[in-house]
């Protein structure tokens, strides 16, 4: 599964993806393969998505979140 | 520690890390704001309050020092001694908040070894939030010295400047582990480039390498330089992509495996309740509040803009008045007087007028940043941008160029995407100004029936079109230049750190007001004040002989006012009796001698009312003697099939200074006294008609103006701005021609087809 399949309040460990520009970034805001990642909530009109990552809050597009695939942590 | 008596201490950190708050705290008002040369990115500057000698540089906020932004490239151009001279010290702002990311770009600049201070800032909302850093323990683990503070009330501030005062040794890098596979690579490469490309230094070789590796166009740099460096890190790149080594998250992974141990051991959770802050996201990017607030934000910050600025704007605009009336009246009668009253006094005048809708909207503007709410702003409509191919991030430059493009254009710097930059500025102009507004007014009140169509009226109507017209064509510009002019670039992206809310300072907000406007009225002053005298000399000369003219009428105007007199003298009493003598000879009260007076009276009256007239025709002849005129009848066949005669296309040339003027021009043109008055002018316009009859305006000549004045880019202001923040005049030349060609096309589609369907 990817991260764009977790519903808000839902969390995932980072496993891998497609290394691309917008990836380079997200690695250096902290979202590694390994990194814990909460979706906290979704904008109103449905994306993009306000994440939780190494305590601070993230907003990525789904577009970006469906390249990044994840295992879902139980609660 | 350089041999100059001066040191220089670099301010690094991520954004929303209160860097530049702590910048204002350590100058104090010693500062300078340039630009780096050749690109767009700020240089601000100020020597350390009370030691002269210590100059502190505030860079760009950022995450890495790997350039994948323009700012990122800068600023490590900067630190590394490539742009300016290198600094001496360097001070790493941090969220105590959030210490891990913020760690990462404070590990990257320990490996360029050279003595670092880590300012651990905002420990206060930090310890709010249960978050409790261990200074010490920190200070050992990360091997720099570590200052905690709250640098927007200015605690622990005095305890920096000592520190940077007695600066430490340089940082000892390399306290993380790099994959084994890469790291065997380092030393032979650095070798490899300090040979090619002798002004790197061997300590920095390590970072060239991890950011040439990482990245395509820090390895670009080198291309030309050290050639035989850049194919061998092309030959390791594709090597370690056999061998299925992650080469790309090599730095990244290695560092944050250093840091994630380190904020665990020195970071200490209190309590695990949610934040204040997360409190407040529930609601302000709540499904349908979110939206809601924002639309009630936006509508505040409009009335405020336009409300507000009135009274102050009125103010200038009769404070101009009066000192170029003052320099008339007080200087010889010459050409020399009348540049600097009509050209130099009202050209900056039409700019300086618009100070005070900048300056609030940059107070709003500071606001929303400072709280954090410009992020949440961009969270809720990106969904909308991504639409026409921009960001979240556009929406508030977008949105300022309602009142203005300037501080719109400013604005779009917030964005770290290049391209969406661009294409923000490039399309901001469209949104209707306020400048707009007085010409929308005149011409809808003009020509615009006031009857109703349901609750609405045709003119409020005919106003709003105008306002979505600029707004969706700004939307449809936007798709096509990113789809056929700024096709290079990345994709239009959304990463955006949503910060934690703040209470925001009063000192920062208007301190970051009056530094962007002086920017503004500083920088684009200058080319406004050029092009004003450049107008005015179009619209002075060649002068006109107009002496002839205006002796006719004054002859005239005297004639009439004999005339009146005869008419009392045959009320006398005694024939042939001189006027001065009815003093005396009458009482007063008298009725015919009321009537003799009020004939006097109303003489008197129309003699000056005539000369007044004198000095109009004589201008109204001057203009279209000038350049002006003579621009606007050569203008006049391209513009015919718009509908527009010289006259309009005269007034459309002066309007390339400030859309405005067109009201004055025309004012003028039309001889009527006071254009602002604006019922006058009116009536002139309804009145003209061509040499056959017809009228000059028309409503479908009206509308076609008005679509003309939406689309089109008649306000230099703009490209003096537009000019400064893209660093080159390609961009504002093709803005202006775009924009330009869009409304001669638009008003074209809008009065042919308006007299195909009969419409006049």
């Amino acid at each position: 599964m990817t991260l764009q399949d977790l519903r808000p309040g839902e969390s995932g460990r980072i496993l891998g993806f497609e290394p691309d520009a917008v990836m380079d970034r997200l690695m250096e805001m902290g979202m590694l393969p390994g990194s814990e990642v909460q979706v906290v909530r979704l904008a109103p009109l449905g994306d993009p998505m306000d994440l939780k990552v190494r305590g601070y809050h993230l907003s990525i597009r789904k577009a970006e979140a469906a390249q990044i695939r994840i295992s879902k942590c139980e609660a | 520690m350089s041999s100059s008596t001066s040191i220089r201490v670099a301010l690094v950190g991520n954004p929303n890390v209160g860097k530049t708050t702590l910048f204002n705290r350590l100058t104090g008002l010693n500062q300078r704001i340039a630009n780096f040369p050749g690109v767009t990115v700020e240089r601000k500057s100020g020597s350390l309050t009370g030691s002269p000698h210590v100059e502190v540089i505030d860079l760009p906020g950022t995450y890495s020092l790997t350039p994948r932004s323009l700012d990122e490239r800068i600023t490590y151009e900067v630190l590394v001694g490539r742009r300016d001279e290198a600094p001496d010290l360097v001070v790493c702002v941090v969220d105590a908040g959030n210490l891990e990311r913020n760690l990462y770009v404070v590990s990257q600049v320990i490996d360029i070894e050279m003595p670092v201070i880590v300012a651990l800032n905002m420990v206060d909302a930090a310890e709010e939030n249960g978050l409790v850093v261990d200074v010490p323990a920190l200070e050992t683990e990360l091997g720099v010295p570590v200052v905690p503070l709250v640098a927007s009330r200015g605690k622990g501030v005095d305890e920096l400047k000592k520190q940077i005062l007695d600066p430490p040794k340089p940082a000892q890098g390399y306290r993380w582990t790099l994959m084994d596979a890469v790291d065997a690579k380092i030393p032979a490469l650095s070798k490899e480039l300090v040979e090619e490309a002798p002004q790197v230094r061997l300590d920095h070789g390590r970072m060239e390498i991890l950011r040439a590796l990482a990245e395509d166009e820090a390895l670009d740099t080198w291309r030309q330089i050290a050639p035989r460096f850049v194919r061998h890190i092309e030959e390791l790149r594709k090597e370690f992509a056999e061998r299925g080594i992650a080469w790309r998250h090599a730095e990244v992974s290695g560092r944050y495996a250093w840091l994630g141990p380190i904020v665990n051991k020195t970071v200490r959770r209190v309590k695990g309740a949610a934040t204040l802050s997360d409190r407040i996201d529930a609601v302000l990017t709540h499904q349908i509040f979110g939206p809601l607030f924002f639309l009630v934000i936006l509508i505040g910050i409009f009335q405020a803009v336009f409300s507000w600025a009135t009274p102050a704007m009125d103010l200038i605009e009769t404070g101009i008045s009066a000192l170029a009336a003052a320099v008339q009246s007080n200087l010889p009668v010459g050409w020399a007087t009348d540049l600097l009253t009509d050209g130099v006094i009202t050209g900056v005048g039409n700019v300086v007028v618009f100070l005070p809708q900048i300056l609030l909207l940059f107070f709003f503007l500071g606001l929303m940043e400072d709280t954090g709410y410009m992020a949440r702003s961009a969270f809720i409509m990106d969904r909308i941008m991504k639409r026409v191919g921009l960001s979240g991030g556009s929406v508030l430059p977008l949105l300022s160029s309602y009142a203005c493009a300037i501080p719109g254009i400013m604005a779009a710097r917030t964005l770290d995407n290049e391209r969406d930059r661009l294409i923000t500025i490039m399309v901001a102009p469209l949104m209707s100004c306020s400048a707009r507004l007085p010409v929308y007014t005149l011409f809808i009140a003009a020509f615009i029936p006031a009857g109703t169509l349901g609750i609405f009226g045709y003119q409020g109507l005919a106003m709003f079109s105008m306002y979505m017209m600029g707004t969706v064509m700004a939307f449809v510009a936007a798709a096509i230049l990113k789809r056929f002019v700024f096709t290079k670039g990345s994709e239009s992206y959304f990463v955006m750190e949503l910060p934690p809310y703040r209470r925001p300072r009063a000192r920062q907000i208007l301190w970051r007001m009056i530094q962007r406007s002086k920017v503004f009225a500083v920088r684009a002053g200058k080319i406004i004040l050029a092009c004003s005298i450049v107008l005015w000399f179009l619209a002075s000369y060649p002068r006109i002989d107009t002496n002839a003219e205006r002796a006719q009428i004054e002859m005239q105007a005297a004639q009439q006012r004999e005339a009146r007199y005869a008419e009392a003298e045959v009320l006398l009493p005694v024939p042939d009796m001189a006027l001065p003598d009815l003093e005396g000879s009458l009482e007063s009260g008298d009725p015919t001698m009321a009537q003799i007076q009020s004939i006097m009276q109303q003489a008197e009256l129309e003699y000056a009312a005539a000369l007044d007239s004198a000095r109009i025709v004589e201008q109204s002849a001057q203009i279209r003697g000038s350049a002006v005129g003579y621009l606007g009848r050569i203008l006049e066949p391209v513009m015919q099939p718009l509908g527009f005669d010289w006259k309009i296309s005269a007034g459309l040339v002066s309007a390339f200074a400030a859309r405005e003027v067109i009201i004055s021009t025309l004012g003028i043109i039309y001889s009527v006294a006071d254009a602002e008055e604006g019922v006058a002018l009116r009536d002139a316009l309804k009145a003209d008609r061509y040499p056959d009859g017809r009228p000059v305006f028309t409503p479908l000549v009206a509308v076609s103006l008005l679509v003309f004045f939406v689309f089109a880019l008649q306000c230099m202001s703009t490209l003096a701005i537009a000019r400064r923040e893209t660093n080159t005049w390609r961009w504002p030349l093709v803005m202006w021609l775009y924009m330009t060609a869009l409304a001669y096309i638009a008003s074209l589609v809008v009065y042919q087809g308006g007299q195909l369907l009969g419409l006049s």
